[in-house]
Parts: structure tokens; C-alpha cells; sequence
């Protein structure tokens, strides 16, 4: 990927364009999904808080930590594994089928350079978009409460802020970036290795959705274990 | 010039290629024609360094590819012009920018510089109005049209052509045949295009090769096809009853 590199002022419109494919171009999907599983995971943590002794205010404080342990960098990249990875796989892999990574390549430009490097650099803004993520959620469930009455805003709010460990945000950063260079390479090499016509770019999109989502899921296991055991 | 050498090369424990020596000519229009499976894509992906082989050599202009250091190797590449038989246009570009695209990766030339000269090839092939359509929106004639004129765009020492006609009208089949040939002899150009369409053998064949199993079966020109005796170049070429009856009254005209 790193070998005959591409012309920069080629390689800059093509990260500029992958940026706007891959992070701009999810913006919304992971904006709307967060603030409505924020909403549900408070709605959830409410209705099962059943003892009095229990204070409200935890509501918030579960609702943080599931949004930004898990939900936020997890949950979105297995999202994110379906819309942006069977993006890169179905692009690349046409790119394959009508011969345009052939014409890359007897044009003397390093294929794998010109079409992973740009999606790579591209989602290293990845933990932007969950940091976007992570906001949204906690506000979905602040919207909750709100309108749905399941605890008071002000003590949401409190349970929010209450024993947050800076640590956990870098906990989930770290897991954003493994997750951003799996979904930035796997997707790719299901796209540029594939043989076949049509049908073929839709198994590959598939089994490339199949495969980054097992690879996060195992990943995250490993980190979860690795970083905070 | 292109000189092959007993070129060799398997797939497992297939020979596709199987020693293969012959010349492409400067200036001239040389053809590849054979029966489907006899190793003409094989060839044509070995001569444009896409295939590894496994013994003999590939020289273009007096250098021999192997021998070639990996700067080398890019630096000929850039010589090479490539037409695919689906046009291999990029989709994410307009036909400006994909004629344009060569000269982005390969020259320092400025952006109204490479305008000019996308404008100058897109006039070549007479399709300047096409500058800022996608290739989606244009038609199989002119994307191979635009795709010939990516392929020339950066003076190219060498033209390889993958079935240039297939799937176009005899009209538009015979504008790319022209096309390409006065391309070629303009510029002096090694072009090598890999055919099935007999037309084509018969109007542009300046050179031609039969490959047949995976052997060059047959050299010549679509001056001496006519006369040849090969039992395998008359089965495959004059295979309709046009072409035999074509052939016939060259026969007896001669």
C-alpha cells in the first residue's frame, strides 16, 4: 500500500473525495441512529430500575457508559461495517470487473496506493464521527427523560458527569482506530481481490460485511481485555 | 518495436503459451486473431507486464522487460497506452478528466496545458462536446473512442488494443478500426490489437498473428492471408460463407 506511492497533489483530491464518501457521507445515518439508541438505552435503564434504593440519577451514568464504552465505537462500526464497508467493496470490486484496476495497473500506478491508501488516511477522522456519536447518544437520552418522564433532566444530567474517568474516552478512541483500519482495509481486500462479474460484487460486499464485523467484534474483545482488564 | 522470444506460460499444470517468438512492428497495425482459448488475452496480458512468465523475454524498442529496473519497468509503462475491450473508462470521472488522467499522473504539465491537449486528443477522435459527460452517458462507440484517446493522450510509444470492436455496430466497428490505424501510422506507434473481428483482419491486419493452442500457428499480413494454405488460419478465417466467397474472388482476381 505504501510502495510507489501515488502523486500527492493526486493523492489529495482522492483523500478529500474518500473523506467526503466515507465520514461526511455517514454523518447522518450515525447522527440519527445515536440519538435514538441513546434514547432507548436511557428508556431501558429506567424502566428497569425497579428499587427505590436506587438512585435516578444512574440512569444517566448507564446511559454515558454504554454510549461511550460501547454503543458509540462498537455498535457504530458494525454499522458502519454494512454502509461505508460494502461501499468500498462494491467500488472497488466494479472497478475490478470493467477493468479500470487493470488500466491502473498497465498504466504503471500502484493500484492498491491509489484506491486503499486514500479510504485508509480518510478514516483516520473516524473517531469524529463517533465522537459525534458519543455526544448525540447521551443527548438522545437527555431527550428521553425529557419528554418521556422517566427521571428528571437534572439528575440525567448529574449522573452524566458523575465519576467519569478520562481514561474510558481513550479507551474508546483506541478501539475507534483498530476499528477505522479494518474497516478501511478488509472492505478493500474483498473489493480488489475479487473474481467474477455482477453477481460476484454482491457476494463480495457481503462476505466483506460478514468478515469486518467478526474481525471488530474480535478485535474489540481483545482491546477490551488488553486495555481495561 | 516489440520482439517476444519463446515465450512460455502456465497456469498450474496448463501451458496456455507455449513458446511463442514473433515481432510487432513500428508503425503498423499488428493483429492477434485465434479461436477462443488459444491464448490471446494471455499474450496480450504477458506483453502488458499484467501476467508473469515463466521462461523466454518480452523486449519493447531494444529493452527487455525483465532485465529492467522496477523505475525502468514504471517509466516504459508510461509509454503504454491501453484500450480494453469494455473501455476501462473510470466511472467516478467525466471523459475530460479521464483523458486527462494520464497526463495528471505521469507529467508536470499544468492544469490548462493538460486541458488543451485533452481537448487537442478529444478532437482526434471527434468528440470534444463530450468533454464533461460521464462515460454512463455516452454511448459503447464513443467510449472506446474516448478510451483510445486516454490511450494516445500522452504520446504513447505503444498501443495495445483488447478487442476494440466487440459489441459495436459495422458502422461504428469500421470508425475504430480507421481510427486506430491512422493513429498508429501518424504517430508511429507499436500498436497491438487483439481481434476477432474479421473485418478487421482483412482492413487493418498490417501484420498478423494466429495463435492456435497456445502456438503461433501462422504469420502474415491481410495481403498474404488470402493466399495462405494453413489449414487452421482458412478454417478459422474463412469459417463463413462470405469470407470464403470474398476469398474466392481474390483468387481468381489475382
Amino acid at each position: 500500500m505504501f510502495f510507489k506511492p501515488t502523486k500527492w497533489t493526486v493523492m489529495r483530491g482522492l483523500i478529500l473525495r474518500d473523506i467526503d464518501d466515507l465520514i461526511i457521507g455517514s454523518f447522518g445515518i450515525v447522527a440519527f441512529i445515536s440519538f435514538f439508541v441513546g434514547g432507548v438505552v436511557t428508556i431501558q435503564t429506567a424502566l428497569n430500575i425497579n428499587s427505590p434504593l436506587i438512585p435516578q440519577y444512574l440512569v444517566g451514568f448507564a446511559t454515558r457508559q454504554s454510549v461511550i464504552l460501547e454503543f458509540a465505537p462498537t455498535f457504530i462500526s458494525i454499522i458502519m461495517a454494512g454502509k461505508v464497508g460494502s461501499f468500498i467493496t462494491s467500488s472497488i470490486g466494479t472497478m475490478r470487473v470493467t477493468e479500470q484496476i487493470d488500466a491502473l495497473e498497465v498504466m504503471g500506478i500502484n493500484a492498491i496506493n491509489y484506491l486503499v491508501f486514500p479510504k485508509t488516511i480518510a478514516l483516520l477522522l473516524y473517531p469524529f464521527l463517533i465522537s459525534i456519536a458519543m455526544f448525540l447518544g447521551v443527548l438522545g437520552g437527555m431527550a428521553a427523560c425529557y419528554y418521556g418522564g422517566f427521571t428528571s433532566v437534572s439528575d440525567y444530567i448529574w449522573g452524566v458527569q458523575l465519576d467519569f474517568i478520562p481514561f474510558h474516552l481513550a479507551y474508546a478512541f483506541i478501539k475507534t482506530f483498530v476499528f477505522a483500519f479494518l474497516l478501511a482495509t478488509i472492505p478493500s481486500y474483498h473489493g480488489y481481490f475479487m473474481k467474477g462479474g455482477a453477481l460476484e460484487v454482491g457476494k463480495a460486499s457481503t462476505t466483506s460485511f460478514v468478515w469486518t464485523s467478526v474481525a471488530i467484534i474480535l478485535s474489540n474483545y481483545i482491546i477490551t481485555q488488553l486495555i481495561l482488564s | 518495436m516489440i520482439v517476444v522470444e519463446n515465450l512460455h506460460k502456465t497456469f498450474g499444470s496448463t501451458a496456455v503459451l507455449k513458446g511463442i517468438s514473433t515481432s510487432f512492428e513500428k508503425g503498423k497495425t499488428n493483429l492477434i486473431i485465434g479461436q477462443s482459448g488459444s491464448g490471446k488475452t494471455v499474450f496480450l496480458k504477458c506483453l502488458l507486464g499484467l501476467f508473469p512468465y515463466e521462461t523466454g523475454s518480452i523486449s519493447y524498442d531494444g529493452q527487455v522487460y525483465s532485465n529492467l529496473s522496477t523505475a525502468d519497468q514504471r517509466l516504459l509503462r508510461s509509454k503504454i497506452g491501453m484500450v480494453f475491450q469494455g473501455g476501462a473508462l473510470f466511472d467516478s470521472m467525466t471523459i475530460g478528466e479521464n483523458v486527462k488522467f494520464p497526463l495528471r499522473m505521469f507529467t508536470k504539465l499544468s492544469n490548462s496545458e493538460m486541458e488543451d491537449r485533452a481537448h487537442e486528443v478529444l478532437k482526434r477522435v471527434e468528440l470534444v462536446d463530450a468533454y464533461n459527460k460521464f462515460p454512463s452517458e455516452a454511448s459503447g462507440g464513443m467510449q472506446k473512442r474516448v478510451a483510445i484517446a486516454r490511450a494516445i493522450v500522452n504520446n504513447p510509444s505503444f498501443l495495445f488494443c483488447d478487442e476494440p470492436n466487440s459489441g459495436l455496430d459495422p458502422k461504428t466497428a469500421i470508425v475504430i478500426d480507421n481510427l486506430i490505424q491512422e493513429i498508429t501510422n501518424e504517430f508511429n506507434i507499436t500498436t497491438v490489437i487483439n481481434s476477432h473481428d474479421m473485418n478487421s483482419v482483412m482492413e487493418i491486419g498490417q501484420k498478423i498473428i494466429f495463435l492456435k493452442d497456445g502456438f503461433k500457428a501462422w504469420e502474415g499480413s491481410n495481403k498474404t492471408i488470402f493466399k495462405t494454405d494453413n489449414e487452421a488460419v482458412t478454417n478459422f478465417v474463412y469459417s463463413s460463407e462470405l469470407f470464403r466467397k470474398v476469398r474466392q474472388m481474390y483468387l481468381d482476381e489475382n
